[in-house]
């Protein structure tokens, strides 16, 4: 496997510019709480709380630069996940 | 092991690394459970959420929040340095980590026992006082920042034996498994909170 013998190394400059891009997230999650919009902000906080996520898995956890196999896998695993608590939580609200 | 040419370490670090993923993947259903308790309660008792919620302290929240994000770059770029073959700002960077982890669980030790000067804590009078869905809302308060706390720790432990083994030329430029799969341990711990955060300290 020629992958294992050069793996993808990430720059030191793209950690700064992640890192940066998860506080802006961050200070955006905790003004927008302060504006008092109810049942809105929930969704305003999970959404921004999901592109944090999805950043800290793609940059961080490097899954970007894995091979196909382990994306599809990490990729599955969130779908059966998000299933799970979707169909839960609708089976809840309609008893 | 040159006595024995014929033994030799076996290493597969993409066979490490899928396990270490399948590992975070039963720590996320752990956790996914508790914000389906979360979401079911949370619907149920709105308002006592929020009552409650109120009490918790956004500023240490945030503090928590910041210091965890910068920590995940901290190991991020140690995992870079080994990979260009610097052992000592790997180590530099894995120290700055592990201080942010003990930052960390110093601002959770002074929020809890805030909280527990006023007996605000699961099981006790001031709170067996309190209406349902406040109860359940400290009951998984608790419960979800203790056992992510508990994550912050093991992490810790782990972080430190790859200094260890860093330090020892342990792990190098070629075999740095264990110190990409802490990583993403830590990440893990980082991706928790990152949810926790908004849900327990943010509602409004």
């Amino acid at each position: 496997m020629k992958n294992d013998k050069h793996p993808h190394i990430s720059s030191y400059n793209q950690h700064i510019t992640v890192l940066l891009v998860l506080l802006i997230l961050t200070f955006i999650t905790v003004a927008v709480s302060g504006l008092h919009f109810s049942t809105f902000s929930v969704g305003v906080a999970l959404i921004i709380a999901s592109v944090k996520g999805a950043t800290v898995l793609t940059y961080f956890m490097h899954l970007k630069y894995e091979s196909l196999f382990l994306k599809l896998i990490v990729a599955g695993v969130f779908l059966v996940y998000a299933l799970v608590i979707v169909l839960t939580f609708t089976d809840y609200l309609l008893r | 092991m040159s006595t024995h040419p014929t033994h030799n370490e076996h290493h597969d670090p993409e066979g490490s690394k899928i396990g270490m993923w399948l590992f975070i993947f039963t720590e996320l259903f752990l956790f996914g459970g508790l914000f389906l308790v979360y979401a079911v309660f949370r619907n149920k008792y709105s308002a006592e959420f929020h009552h409650a919620a109120e009490e918790l302290n956004a500023f240490i929240g945030t503090m928590n929040t910041v210091v965890l994000l910068v920590s995940s770059m901290t190991v991020a770029m140690s995992v870079t340095a080994i990979q260009k073959g610097n052992s000592k700002k790997a180590i530099g960077l894995l120290i700055l980590t592990v201080l942010a982890a003990l930052i960390f669980m110093v601002n959770k030790y002074f929020e809890w026992s805030h909280k527990f000067e006023f007996n605000l804590y699961p099981g006790s009078d001031v709170v067996k006082g309190l209406d349902h869905g406040e109860i359940l809302f400290y009951g998984l308060y608790y419960m979800m920042t203790g056992l992510h706390a508990l994550h912050v720790l093991i992490g810790l432990v782990l972080l430190i034996i790859v200094i260890v083994r860093l330090k020892s030329g342990r792990i190098t430029k070629d075999h740095y498994s264990l110190h990409e799969n802490s990583g993403l341990y830590w990440h893990l711990v980082d991706l928790i909170w990152i949810f926790l955060f908004p849900l327990l300290y943010l509602i409004t």
